[in-house]
């Protein structure tokens, strides 16, 4: 699996032009093929689960069966999409502030040793404070029914993941290619834009898949404290109020499915943004 | 005018009772075109020295000249290429965006760059690998583009810091060939600092033999072996004493 150090450059020939980011089709069939077991669990958790419902007849209250959540989910489809609607502006408004922010401090921070010395302990501190507890004041601030409350919560809960992780790229750099720089004469600029950047990617993108599944987290919890008729977390918390246990899996489902295509979407913007990573060399690569 | 001038230079890491004297009293000239290595046990200021006239590292006393200037001088007007022990290839680069790193920063244009990329790995025989990825590299062939990288710019020196200290024997004597084959068609200064004797005798004119506590220069042995060298010279009786005559400056001062 290591790169063993070959000598012989028949080795290398071998695959030349399936450098990073090229996808021949048989590569495509494999890379597909290794989801199969995935899929094949998934549908056999489904099927114990609906057995175990059944066979013990549990109460839909206790547990729903899958197949009554899919009947219910196709009923209400439009109300909970529209219930996601919110959700996913609240949580992607968070995310690009929260984001935005976060970087800006990064590099001001990287930027300015003292800074650094004076802001990142507490940045460390409050990453771990409960910072959804904040919700509440939140909605006071910006109002119950508006998105920029709930974006407030999630742009700060993703903010220091985002922001520690980024200055430890900023700064966590190879003596060796810093010195390489000095010994070519590379103005401060040119280091920070050929050699720091490029080495924080990996550290910003490890936090940005963090921060994705935190948003819709984020979002959802923060709207349990209130919020609009049609988002997912009050819908969810009104239905399993009143024991409609279907409806409230329904619900989750799309916020399931919007924590999967948030994230999806940052590997892929990963995976254009750095071909070159470790991560993402496939076996045929090596 | 000589290429490199190091006259009565000392440097002293820290200060107080922790204080190391890394270097004492080094004087040392080299003439253009001429190929010097430095040789000492660990410890004895060789890489210390390289990185004085690199102006990686500044002198505590002295004075020292890269091509007639100070070695600030020099090194922003790049008259020198370095390559490290580590081939430091940049990972998110192609070994081609690698090897044009040094001409990006100058401001060459794209065109210049390519073309200057393309014959830079012809000379070091790696042609064929402008688009692959460090990663996919063996480390005999990293080397290699690390020394390309610093020929780029077409500097009048080079400085090598132990730049096939982590390689095995093999790749090692076939990466020593291929430095002659580069230095006898250009003709730059080369220093070039190791701790393998056969290694020094075989490449340099001279061998400049360093000993420890202070660093200094013990011994300058003149290698009057003809070029060029290959494997003949390896089995050389001549090469042989050069090797013995080493070994004892080395030992002498154990």
């Amino acid at each position: 699996m290591t790169t063993e150090p070959h000598s012989d450059p028949d080795v290398y020939s071998a695959f030349e032009g399936d450098l990073p980011g090229t996808v021949t089709p048989s590569a495509l069939r494999r890379r597909l093929r290794r989801y199969v077991p995935a899929l094949v669990l998934a549908f056999l958790v489904l099927v114990v689960w609906e057995l175990v419902v059944r066979v013990f007849d549990i109460e839909e209250f206790i547990l729903a069966k899958p197949t009554e959540i899919y009947s219910t989910f196709l009923d209400e489809f439009d109300t909970v999409v529209e219930a996601g609607w919110t959700t996913v502006r609240e949580a992607l408004l968070g995310l690009a502030l929260g984001t935005v922010f976060g970087v800006l401090a990064a590099v001001a921070t990287a930027r300015w040793a003292g800074l650094r010395e004076g802001l990142l302990p507490f940045a460390v501190a409050a990453n771990s404070i409960p910072i959804l507890a904040l919700a509440p004041i939140a909605n006071q601030w910006f109002g119950l029914t508006s998105i920029t409350a709930k974006a407030a919560v999630v742009s700060v809960i993703v903010f220091f993941p985002v922001m520690i992780n980024t200055v430890r790229g900023l700064t966590e750099v190879d003596p060796g290619e810093l010195e390489l720089m000095r010994a070519i004469a590379a103005p401060p600029r040119e280091v920070v834009r050929r050699v720091r950047i490029p080495n924080a990617l990996p550290y910003f993108f490890s936090a940005l898949k963090v921060a994705a599944a935190l948003a819709v987290i984020g979002a959802i919890v923060a709207e349990y404290f209130g919020g609009r008729t049609a988002s997912l977390g009050f819908y969810i918390t009104q239905q399993a109020g009143a024991f409609k246990f279907a409806e409230a899996w329904s619900a989750i489902i799309v916020g399931s499915f919007l924590g999967i295509a948030i994230y999806g979407s940052v590997l892929l913007l990963e995976r254009w943004a750095m071909p070159w990573h470790v991560s993402l060399r496939t076996a045929d690569d090596r | 005018m000589s290429a490199v001038d190091i006259r009565g230079v000392s440097k002293v890491f820290g200060s107080g009772p922790g204080q190391v004297e890394a270097l004492k009293d080094i004087d040392l000239s080299i003439e253009s075109g001429q190929f010097v290595s430095l040789i000492g046990p660990s410890g004895c200021g060789k890489s210390t020295l390289l990185r004085l006239v690199g102006d990686l590292l500044p002198p505590t006393g002295g004075s020292l000249t890269v091509a007639g200037k100070t070695p600030h001088e020099a090194r922003l007007s790049r008259d020198y290429g370095m390559v490290f022990q580590q081939a430091t290839l940049l990972d998110w680069r192609s070994v081609r965006a690698n090897v044009e790193l040094p001409l990006e920063i100058m401001g060459a244009s794209a065109d210049e760059r390519t073309a200057r990329a393309e014959e830079m790995l012809e000379l070091v025989q790696l042609g064929d690998f402008g688009g692959h990825y460090p990663w996919q590299l063996s480390g005999g062939m990293q080397q290699r583009v690390a020394i390309a990288r610093a020929l780029s710019f077409k500097p009048s020196l080079l400085l090598m810091d132990e730049p096939f200290g982590a390689l095995d024997e093999m790749t090692r004597e076939a990466m020593q060939d291929e430095l002659l084959r580069i230095w006898e068609r250009s003709k730059r200064t080369v220093i070039f600092v190791t701790h393998s004797i056969p290694e020094a005798v075989f490449l340099s004119q001279r061998t400049v033999v360093m000993s420890r506590r202070p660093g200094r220069i013990t011994r300058i042995v003149d290698i009057d072996l003809p070029y060029p060298r290959d494997e003949d010279t390896r089995e050389d009786r001549r090469f042989y004493d050069k090797v013995t005559e080493v070994r004892e400056a080395l030992r002498e001062h154990e």
